[in-house]
């Protein structure tokens, strides 16, 4: 076991190295230089020039990847060019929103796919089934912009229960600001709550055929508890696995989402880095972004592991 | 389908009126699309800091008025010298900055050499070129002595850019502005808004808000939900364009166009094939339907230009008949020009909606007549980059905002690539003109010979699109430089 | 040599009970609908989108205009067609990447195993670690926007999607004795990957095209939505939708249309997919 750890642990490491090189790399092929960016039409050159020395732009490619790169070892992840704060303040402030809305709709989403999964694979193949299954075909269908954008002009503009947008900050009270998530959440949780009703469901059906349940409801235990106690456990690994790659996706998929609700959250502040040649932010939160992948990945092998020991070998 | 559109829109309204009243506010959140990078105005291009700042929280020597005009601000008075090369400032008394230091003329010689010195990253260091010396006489006395003398000085110091700052302060100002104007910097949500609330102690006329929060949504869409659903009281400057009529027809709100100093203009590069050849320019002119592209990029909101000169502006001349809308003639002229079967070009577009949509539409209007562009969308970067500094480009469409720029013609290095001398000429003697007919002669001159050149497609004035609660006074109805000044606004009943 | 000839898992009996699945045909209908409409749209579509005629801006659904105009005066009927045309364009060549790539490398890691298999998981580790969005926007970057660009930052994601499928699916079918029969009459991995490996998992592979094909579908209206996919003249659905929002209120149906043409494409693809896994593994048959 110990070794299967550290091997996948060993895995996490070579891969984020690589992907610090990549990212690197990347961006030094991007159009564009982020001095002349910032001064504008009417700077001359050699203001542009003195801008990128204090910049640091104008040291080897090499030297200026290895600083970042030891910084990032030090959990020191540079300075914003264009914000002139640590990348981490500034990730710190966006974390405050996207964490708290991944959850949020984390949390939205399996309240509903998970019992709906186990309700469908109750009543499979007969109405009920079909008619919530349908239903979670069309969420994984709908554009989450889209159905973003219709939530926004009957909840903001028509009854006006929430804001169309933005978002007020923590300090401005708990509720203000969750009552800013919500429609976000919501637009972000549809399609995952439809992928994990299917997801549960199968897994459901998955273990309601096998003969131990079978030998369970011979047993005399009533099909209501065969279903709580007996398939539900066995049906979660599965669910947990989507539960896991889903909150990934959120830490920054969510930049459309974002776009539409214009909320201060990791993935705009990507995209708009990116826009601004603000290379230094791209590369560390993307490299926080992969280390999250990787880590989560990780925590899923284990769980697999941890249930099936026949795993630990390969994979 | 339309009547549908219609009710449901009433509908809309019937229940947004029945929200809350708000009598006698002092606070006013209002909206712009683009957030500033960092909040010093002195070391950035960025139009968004003085969107936020100007006159609210920074304050220069001079200052500019909702019509353009140049006021007194910092500088209660000045007297310049015959020979128009020394510029005496008298400064108001009793100014402090919002950190408590006091304001005096050590802190104009401190920014003004900052701005014009070596390590200066002031995006626009041409404003101070003039200046030789900067000499503190008096606490509250500075004289200001040129190289030569510079018609618009005065204006050039009331730039956003020629803010006065204190040494205390200048170097963390990207962070947390210190300024002395009537409003203090309070909070800075990154990618949300900037809070400002009202300084005590102001040394000018007193302002009626307590608090004024300025929001960042990038775009129209999700402004006029914004807008709607209350959030948001006013976008003083927003492209809204399409979106326009959802708005005009709601008593609530106030639509008010107003005018910009941004020539839109199909920039050519006058230097690259067969762009050189003054025909082509001309096929190209007679090419353009000016209404249809209004219609499409601004809502119709845009006024046609002729020349590179605001509507707006004294001296500016009515030239948007010098090659008029005339697809047969011009395929006509491109026949004369050697190129009977029309060529391929490209055209470069930056991210902004006027410039995308005017893009498809010129797109089509050129191709009417045999010109076949391939658009090519860029990213700021990309554009300052291949089209701005390097001139790599056939075409392209950007508002040139900066004000009475008309001299930009006269840059051998600016990418236009236009050189004509008899130009040149014009520009260099009002240069030395200070006579204010003649100037206006000159200006006119110049109009005219960019418009006979057909030295760019000249097509229309940005407008200024605002949009606010009817409840609401004192917002600018025109943009004569990049500012949203709150000084007078105000809420009444 | 009794054993020559293996059951292909696409044979007879699977597509009779395809034809008898209603998900699939029901499906297979809708895409067929759009796919019809984007081939129409390569002879014939009712107005020229390229002429703009502002002055017919934002007309409500009539006669002359069936589903109206947009906001520089084109006909959406003719748009919907033709943003077909790119959105499956896309989605198909984001596809073909994935299976081009990712199948021959899932196939070669799991007939070579060891070393070589080792290095293809580490590298589909790597891309599934990149956060896909973002390294779309980044892709576009630095090609600057466009179709062609918004395949590749698609299709890069397929790779190891393809590979990971290809690889579990030939696993599976390594062992089984009609390929150790294979090898023992001497034929190379090569030849039984392509002649007998392949075909078993080609089921397999049909159901995950389906799936990534609809996610490309979702995944250009995504980018184009921010202003990084198809760009104009060419029409895209995900463009239209961005172009409609600004004015929900008094052009409602501007975005109706094109987010019922995206929702109707991938659902009809999700259906399809759904009917042949059924088709395939009968007795999962209502598991999906």
């Amino acid at each position: 076991m110990m070794t299967f750890v550290f091997k996948r642990v060993l895995f996490g490491l070579t891969t984020l190295v690589l992907a610090s090189a990549v990212v690197f790399a990347m961006l030094q092929v991007v159009p564009g230089d982020p001095a002349r960016l910032m001064l504008g039409m009417n700077a001359t050159e050699d203001q542009v020039q003195v801008l990128r020395e204090q910049m640091g732009l104008n040291q080897p490619l090499v030297l200026q990847y290895l600083d970042w790169a030891g910084g990032l070892l030090r959990l020191d992840f540079g300075r914003s060019y264009t914000y002139s704060v640590e990348v981490s303040e500034l990730v710190g402030e966006r974390l405050a929103v996207s964490l708290p809305l991944a959850l949020i709709s984390l949390g939205l989403s399996t309240l509903v796919a998970i019992p709906l999964g186990i309700y469908a694979a109750s009543r499979r193949g007969k109405t009920a089934d079909a008619v919530s299954m349908g239903a979670a075909q069309i969420g994984m269908a709908m554009p989450n912009f889209w159905f973003a954008l219709l939530l926004i002009y009957v909840f903001a503009v028509w009854l006006r229960l929430v804001p169309a947008g933005g978002f007020p900050g923590w300090s401005a009270g708990v509720w203000p600001a969750l009552k800013a998530l919500i429609l976000p959440a919501l637009a972000l949780a549809l399609p995952q709550a439809a992928i994990l009703a299917r997801v549960t469901r199968s897994a459901m059906v998955e273990v309601l055929g096998q003969d131990y349940i079978r030998t369970a409801r011979a047993k005399g235990m009533t099909a209501r508890s065969v279903l709580w106690r007996h398939a539900l456990r066995n049906a979660l690994i599965p669910v947990l696995t989507i539960l896991g790659m889903q909150f990934a996706f959120l830490l920054a998929g969510t930049i459309i989402v974002e776009n539409v609700f214009y909320l201060p959250g990791l993935g705009r502040l990507v995209f708009q880095a990116i826009s601004q040649r603000d290379l230094v932010v791209v590369q560390s939160v993307v490299m926080l972004l992969v280390a999250a992948v990787i880590l989560v990945n990780l925590l899923v092998d284990l769980s697999y592991a941890l249930v099936d020991p026949r795993l630990r070998g390969n994979r | 389908m339309k009547t549908i559109g219609r009710l449901t829109a009433v509908g809309l309204l019937a229940v947004a009126i029945s929200g809350p009243a708000w009598a006698a506010r002092t606070d006013l959140v209002l909206a712009m699309p683009l957030e500033p990078p960092h909040l010093d105005p002195t070391a950035s291009a960025a139009a968004a800091i003085d969107e936020v700042f100007y006159a609210n929280v920074f304050e220069g020597l001079t200052r500019i008025g909702e019509r353009g005009e140049v006021l007194p601000g910092l500088a209660e008075s000045w007297t310049i010298s015959d020979d128009g090369k020394i510029y005496t400032f008298k400064l108001h008394s009793g100014v402090k900055y919002h950190d408590g230091t006091d304001f005096d003329a050590s802190d104009v010689k401190f920014s003004l050499d900052r701005a014009r010195g070596e390590k200066s990253v002031n995006a626009q260091k041409a404003l101070f070129s003039a200046i030789d010396t900067v000499e503190v006489v008096d606490p509250l006395t500075v004289k200001v002595m040129l190289k030569q003398p510079q018609g618009s000085f005065l204006y050039n110091m009331a730039w956003g850019d020629a803010v006065i700052v204190a040494p205390e302060s200048a170097d963390t100002n990207k962070e947390k502005p210190i300024g002395t104007g009537p409003f203090k910097f309070q909070n800075w949500a990154k990618g949300s808004s900037i809070t400002l609330v009202k300084a005590d102690g102001y040394w000018g006329s007193p302002i009626f808000l307590n608090k004024a929060e300025v929001r960042f949504i990038p775009d129209a869409a999700a402004a006029i939900p914004a807008l709607l659903s209350g959030d948001v009281q006013a976008l003083p400057n927003f492209p809204l364009g399409d979106a326009l009529p959802q708005v005009q027809a709601d008593p609530r709100f106030k639509v008010v166009i107003g005018s910009t100093e941004g020539e839109t203009v199909l920039a050519t590069n006058n230097k690259r094939p067969p762009f050189d050849n003054l025909k082509v320019r001309q096929a190209i002119a007679h090419a353009l339907d000016r209404k249809a592209i209004i219609d499409g990029a601004t809502g119709g909101l845009g006024t046609p230009i002729g020349s590179h000169f605001a509507p707006h502006n004294p001296a500016y001349v009515d030239l948007t008949g010098t090659y008029p809308y005339d697809p047969a003639k011009a395929r006509e002229v491109l026949k004369e020009a050697g190129h009977p079967n029309g060529f391929k070009a490209t055209l470069k577009l930056p991210p902004v909606g006027y410039a995308r949509l005017g893009g498809e539409i010129i797109a089509s209007q050129l191709r009417e007549v045999g010109i076949d562009l391939q658009i090519i969308p860029v990213e700021w970067p990309v554009w300052l980059k291949t089209v701005f500094t390097d001139k790599d480009y056939d075409l392209s469409i950007v508002a040139h905002t900066e004000p009475n720029d008309i001299d930009i013609y006269g840059r051998k290095d600016y990418y236009f690539q236009y050189d004509n001398p008899a130009f040149d000429k014009v520009i260099a003697d009002l240069n030395l003109t200070s006579d204010e007919t003649k100037r206006t002669e000159l200006y006119k001159q110049a109009q005219k010979i960019l418009a006979e050149d057909a030295v760019n497609g000249f097509l229309f004035e940005l407008p200024k699109i605002g949009i606010w609660d009817a409840k609401i006074e004192g917002l600018w109805q025109n943009s004569p430089i990049q500012a949203n000044d709150l000084t007078k606004v105000k809420w009444v009943e | 040599m009794s054993f020559a000839s293996p059951p292909t898992t696409l044979a007879r009996p699977t597509g009779l009970r395809l034809l008898a699945s209603r998900t699939f045909v029901a499906g297979a209908v809708l895409t067929g609908l759009v796919l019809l409409t984007a081939v129409m749209s390569l002879v014939w579509t009712p107005y020229d989108i390229t002429r703009l005629v502002v002055a017919d801006r934002m007309q409500p659904p009539s006669f002359a205009h069936w589903l109206g105009t947009d906001h520089l005066g084109r006909d959406i009927l003719s748009m919907i067609m033709l943003g077909a045309r790119t959105s499956i364009a896309v989605a198909l060549v984001a596809v073909g990447i994935g299976v081009g790539i990712g199948v021959p490398l899932g196939a070669y890691a799991a007939a070579r195993g060891g070393f070589v298999d080792e290095a293809l998981m580490r590298f589909n580790d790597l891309v599934f670690a990149f956060p896909s969005l973002v390294s779309a926007i980044m892709i576009t970057a630095i090609f600057g926007p466009g179709a062609v660009n918004a395949i590749i930052a698609i299709g890069i994601f397929n790779i190891p999607v393809f590979a990971r499928v290809a690889r579990a699916g030939a696993l599976s079918i390594w062992p089984r004795e009609f390929i150790l029969a294979a090898r023992a009459a001497g034929k190379s991995d090569i030849r039984i990957t392509a002649e007998h490996i392949l075909p078993n998992i080609a089921g397999l592979l049909l159901v995950q095209a389906s799936i990534q094909f609809a996610l490309g579908i979702l995944a250009e209206a995504g980018l184009s939505y921010v202003g990084l996919g198809a760009q104009p003249p060419m029409p895209s659905w995900g463009r239209m939708l961005y172009d409609a929002q600004t004015v929900m209120l008094v052009a409602p149906w501007l975005a109706v249309f094109p987010g019922t043409a995206i929702m109707a494409t991938v659902l009809g693809l999700n259906m399809m997919g759904d009917g042949i896994a059924d088709a395939l593994d009968p007795r999962a048959r209502g598991r999906r």
